[in-house]
């Protein structure tokens, strides 16, 4: 793999190498344009990144690939994205999930990669809603991504199929947790995406975690000529009246290109080529999250927790919001065993990890000292809260680590923590500059498969369509 | 180029933008999509890459022309005219 030349002038710049900027670049670089993919720290992956503590390799963000389909299977959103960038299907070693579970105080559903499982749990736990269940997944699979209604609230949409509260917040709370934006509920779009890439295809999880897919990413957008530039923050996006005309580094440089599309999110981007205002700024989502990790000496399996994600809820209804009066809640999470994988490498290690909703407000807000027990308080407090389901892990972690609001907006520059971006979302990708292009969590796809897609979808609309080219 | 020459260089092409595909089989004569999974989107990544490999510049009226392999080689093999096949590049 060749190192690729380092030029100041673009046909496209993308700023942030996460999944959606390394695709977007796959994908410009494959038509022949010259590309540089920006990133502002010194590993690539974005949301979905690796690192290394303790001696150990850790997973950012990544519970599940989403979207899964066994190979060959035409059509899905998996597949597409994989012959766009032209990765085969094995490269990417994907282990499908044993099982997952959303668990509330008074019921649970268990799913996984066959919808049959959901479906059956859904009759025999409600059996009055089964034919209200059963139209409601014909609806949605009826349902193209991209058609779905994004002023509409998912969960009046779910009402009108399933009249019972409890079973629409079963339903509910695993989409909420793996895309939504918007406290307590989501829109109709969202919802339709995130059904199919959970509910109707499934989970899995590359061998090896983020680390192997993302150097095939890598690979690809060397082999394709394009660059890859890490440590190399954008300060501004550099605009006149006939839109784009470059971007000016942090370090003082400045890339000439007359197009870039951005990953930074909406608000940020905005605010990366000063036409920011108070309007826009309110629209920063306020979704953000605490991830305890835990390395175990032994498998969650070996102490008899063979659950892949369980999605949890420990009051009667859906909690899914930023906690009002304190930085953590603790009522509400997800619990991911990725050894609960098939085909994962050998690791004498187990590993698992909870997530759970935080106040970015509260955790900007402490100094060092009151962050670090801060820290502590929500590894504990998560792995006590699990127990009401799941194993006590405690005894069994030999390492730890967390990271919070205050880390994903280092790493990633969203404002407040927000994982999964503004509310509302931008599926054209467009913004007021010509030449400035939204992709990733704010043009509105999720998960690793949706956030690739993302990057494709722009990249190709904009700018490889054939009447632009 | 061959007639048979610019069937292998749009099967190579192919074979390039679907790698998981089997393309062993494919016949001249039967509709490429029908074949094998393309869409839309791939057969512009095919003129994508016949621009790329040989300076060949497909209008978008023309895409038709390129539903089968024997329609590829008979609209290709004038323009590919003295060019050099490329494979797996």
């Amino acid at each position: 793999m060749a190192k690729s030349p380092t030029f100041d002038r673009y046909d496209t710049v993308v700023i942030g190498a996460g999944m959606s900027g390394l695709a977007a670049g796959i994908r410009l670089a494959q038509a022949g344009g010259r590309v540089a993919v920006l990133e502002r720290h010194s590993l690539w992956g974005g949301l979905n990144s690796f690192y290394k503590k303790s001696g150990r390799r850790w997973d950012v963000g990544l519970h599940a690939l989403t979207n899964f389909v066994p190979k060959g299977q035409r059509g899905h959103p998996l597949s597409k994205v994989l012959r766009q960038l032209r990765v085969p299907y094995d490269a990417l070693q994907l282990g499908e999930q044993k099982g997952s579970r959303t668990v509330f105080p008074d019921a649970q559903l268990r799913f996984s990669n066959d919808f049959e499982l959901l479906r059956s749990q859904v009759h025999e736990a409600f059996p009055a809603q089964a034919s209200g269940f059963d139209a409601l997944a014909a609806a949605v699979a009826a349902t193209p991504i991209g058609t779905g209604d994004d002023q509409a609230s998912a969960r009046a949409y779910i009402a009108a199929f399933v009249d019972d509260a409890l079973l629409i917040d079963l339903l509910l709370h695993p989409l909420l947790w793996y895309g939504s934006p918007t406290p307590m509920d989501m829109d109709h779009a969202g919802f339709v995406v995130l059904w199919k890439s959970v509910y109707e295809e499934g989970f899995a999880r590359p061998a090896g975690g983020m680390r192997p897919l993302l150097d095939v990413l890598r690979a690809r957008l060397a082999d394709e000529g394009g660059e890859l530039r890490t440590n190399c923050g954008v300060a501004a996006i550099v605009h006149g009246s006939h839109g784009v005309t470059g971007v000016q580094l942090e370090d003082g440089s400045e890339l000439e290109t007359q197009r870039v599309l951005s990953s930074a999110g909406w608000v940020e981007t905005m605010a990366l080529s000063g036409t920011s205002s108070a309007a826009i700024e309110d629209e920063a989502g306020r979704i953000s999250f605490v991830e305890c990790c835990a390395k175990l000496d032994t498998k969650p399996s070996d102490l008899g927790h063979d659950d892949t994600i369980v999605f949890y809820n420990l009051t009667p209804t859906t909690i899914y919001d930023a906690p009002a009066n304190g930085h953590l809640e603790l009522r509400s999470g997800v619990l991911c065993c990725p050894d609960n994988y098939a085909n994962q490498l050998p690791d004498p290690e187990g590993t698992a990890r909870i997530t759970v909703l935080a106040s970015p407000r509260h955790w900007n807000g402490f100094d060092d000292a009151a962050y670090a027990t801060a820290k502590q308080e929500a590894f504990d407090g998560a792995f006590q809260a699990v127990q009401s389901f799941a194993p006590n892990f405690l005894p069994h972690v030999t390492v730890r680590d967390a990271f919070t609001p205050r880390t994903i907006t280092h790493f990633t520059g969203k404002r407040n923590g927000a994982v999964y971006g503004a509310p509302k979302k931008r599926p054209d990708g467009a913004t007021p500059i010509d030449g400035l292009h939204l992709i990733g969590t704010d043009q509105g796809l999720l998960g690793i498969v949706g956030a690739m897609m993302s990057g494709i979808q722009v990249a190709n609309h904009h700018v490889l369509a054939p009447t632009t080219s | 180029m061959t007639h048979e020459e610019t069937v292998l260089a749009v099967k190579d092409i192919i074979a390039t933008i679907a790698p998981d595909e089997e393309l062993d089989g494919l016949n001249l004569d039967d509709p490429l999509r029908d074949q094998i999974e393309l869409d839309s989107m791939d057969f512009l990544d095919i003129v994508m890459e016949l621009r790329k490999r040989y300076g060949v510049q497909v209008p978008e009226d023309d895409y038709k022309e390129l539903n089968t392999l024997q329609g590829c080689a008979n609209y290709l093999s004038p323009l590919l005219e003295g060019k050099e096949l490329k494979l797996g590049v």
